[in-house]
């Protein structure tokens, strides 16, 4: 069952990618059962990979793969039923009943909403919610998402079929959430977006090309979430969020895969499309009311985004969002990038005061970022040996290795040079 | 996040060679049966047991870069047996599935209580968490 991750023709990929969740809509309605629909989505899929390359794009795809997977389905309920009667019946091989055109009569544009729903549902886990979006929305391949985590096949295999029997458990049908459920339950699908995204994100350094792009994956899901929710502001926040980060992704690292700080970067290397994008959909989540956690967070993005050189950045603008994110969603790390804010607009010994707030936080005690962002401060004040201590402290503690690399060639520099050299590198905001 | 989980069991002492048979049969029954659970879970990266420090050689480069061997291991209380490595949602289930293994069945059935090192695995750069 082992798919090549590599070797497809990329227009059959996409298509076959944005067809997947319809596909596994219209077979769940039809079958009612979540679980055994989505593998047999899988394997149409699985099918269509090896044929379409070979054999061109059939002229409708999506009855074709409608076709395969309810042959499938037949198939394994043909098995079923003869495990139950190994005894005394043999399996007849006709062709099931099933025909794809009351299927396809039964297609829904709300389908993926359903199914973007059904794969956060709160009685998984965050990992399992991940891979199981992954496979029934976006469409990949357990290969695909295994690699992408660098797990065992078979491991993300037993991840997803124990997330797909958890929901099973739940009872949970297939149906559009009502109003108010889909209010409460939207958050969690956005979080899990939102963590593919960071996985992508925080993945795409180095030389780990081969491994799939989930950043990339997370903006097309965000994108189909908003085109299906045009009116929500946080889901517009979400994708804004996405863009004006991803933006600065080629600038973000070095030819040998280092961290390049955000004030360091070369911003003509930033995406400017994204940028422009993100900025459009930001103005728009803006103007929808109560702003939301991640609209607050792209605002920030799009601060940054917008300073042509790194001294143009507006701090009063971003500490005043920072002030607004503290009130809406308090939590260390908030108040870990306010104090930086802070320090950016009213000098550094301030900032570090509001760190001692953080001190007596259970939440963070040993955390690795409070030993970096206050070295940071005190690099600001030209408190060289401390700085460089508590820059050791952090690379330490870090579970990031080109993080752990920056902040350990960051003190080293910083020592040599004994705090006369140029103006302190911003590691904490990029 | 992964962890990985390092056995390390005394170099003197219990050595697994010296059980009953059917202590050692209950103790790889245990391992298996640990694994499997491990892999149904979707948590299971790898799990590895290691040969005994008999067959441990020590290597460095010697000039042109030619290996060269030692095979006289320094002297050390503890070695590594064996590792595991988990993708997991917390740390805390890593501990629990380390405490799991330390507990481990030895010589009449009674855990064998080996210190279990656990450390995560590095990865790339957090997200800018808010």
């Amino acid at each position: 069952m082992t798919e090549p991750v590599h070797l497809r023709d990329s227009t059959a990929e996409s298509l076959l990618r944005e067809l997947a969740p319809q596909v596994l809509g219209a077979i769940t309605r039809r079958f009612r059962d979540f679980a055994s629909a989505e593998d047999a989505t899988q394997e149409a899929l699985l099918a269509a990979f090896r044929q379409w390359p070979r054999e061109g794009v059939p002229e409708n795809p999506r009855g074709w793969l409608i076709q395969v997977a309810s042959r499938r389905m037949a198939d394994m309920a043909r098995s079923e039923i003869a495990r139950r009667e190994r005894e005394t019946a043999v399996a007849g091989d006709e062709e099931p009943a099933v025909g794809p055109p009351e299927l396809e009569a039964e297609m829904d544009p709300e389908d993926t909403l359903i199914l973007l729903f059904m794969c956060c549902h709160p009685a998984l886990s965050a990992s399992s919610a991940i891979a199981l979006t992954l496979r029934a929305v976006g469409g990949l391949t357990t290969a695909e998402i295994a690699n992408a985590f660098l797990v065992p096949e078979a491991t993300m295999a037993q991840r997803i079929s124990r997330a797909k029997q958890s929901i099973r458990a739940s009872g949970e049908p297939f149906r559009a959430p009502a109003p108010q459920e889909r209010r409460e339950r939207l958050p969690a699908v956005l979080r899990v977006l939102y963590l593919i995204f960071n996985e992508g994100y925080a993945s795409s350094i180095g030389a780990e090309l081969q491994r799939l792009d989930l950043a990339r994956e997370a903006i097309r899901l965000a994108r189909s979430a908003w085109a299906l929710l045009p009116e929500d502001g946080e889901v517009a926040g979400l994708l804004a969020l996405m863009l004006l980060t991803d933006a600065r992704r080629a600038a973000r690292t070095g030819e040998s895969g280092e961290l390049i700080p955000l004030d360091q970067q070369d911003r003509g290397l930033w995406d400017k499309a994204e940028i422009a994008e993100g900025t459009q959909l930001l103005t728009f989540a803006l103007s929808r009311g109560a702003v939301g956690l991640y609209a607050l967070q792209a605002a920030i993005a799009a601060v940054h985004d917008e300073a042509a050189r790194a001294e143009e950045t507006d701090w009063p603008q971003i500490l005043a969002l920072y002030e607004l994110l503290r009130t809406l969603a308090p939590s260390p790390m908030v108040t870990l990038n306010h104090a930086i804010a802070v320090a950016m607009v009213h000098g550094p010994a301030e900032g570090l005061a509001r760190l001692a707030a953080l001190d007596n936080d259970e939440r963070l005690t040993g955390h690795y970022r409070l030993a970096a962002v206050r070295a940071h401060l005190l690099e600001k004040l030209g408190e060289c040996e401390k700085a460089v201590a508590l820059y050791r402290t952090a690379a330490a503690g870090t579970t990031s290795v080109p993080e752990r690399n920056y902040l350990i060639a960051h003190a080293s520099q910083l020592e040599e040079k004994r705090c006369k050299g140029g103006p302190a590198a911003d590691a904490l905001t990029r | 996040m992964k962890y990985i989980l390092m056995m390390n069991t005394m170099r003197a002492g219990a050595g697994v060679p010296s059980w009953p048979k059917a202590d050692l049969q209950a103790h790889i029954a245990f391992m298996l049966n640990l694994n499997r659970s491990l892999q149904e879970a979707g948590e299971l990266v790898s799990a590895e047991g290691l040969s005994f420090p008999a067959q441990a050689r020590q290597v460095r480069a010697g000039k042109d870069g030619v290996p060269v061997t030692d095979g006289v291991f320094p002297e050390s209380k503890e070695f590594l047996a064996g590792f595991w490595i988990v993708d997991v949602d917390s740390a805390e289930r890593a501990y629990a599935i380390a405490a799991r293994i330390s507990a481990a069945p030895g010589p009449g059935g009674a855990p064998l209580d080996m210190p279990i090192e656990v450390r995560p695995v590095m990865s790339a750069p957090p997200p800018e968490m808010i």
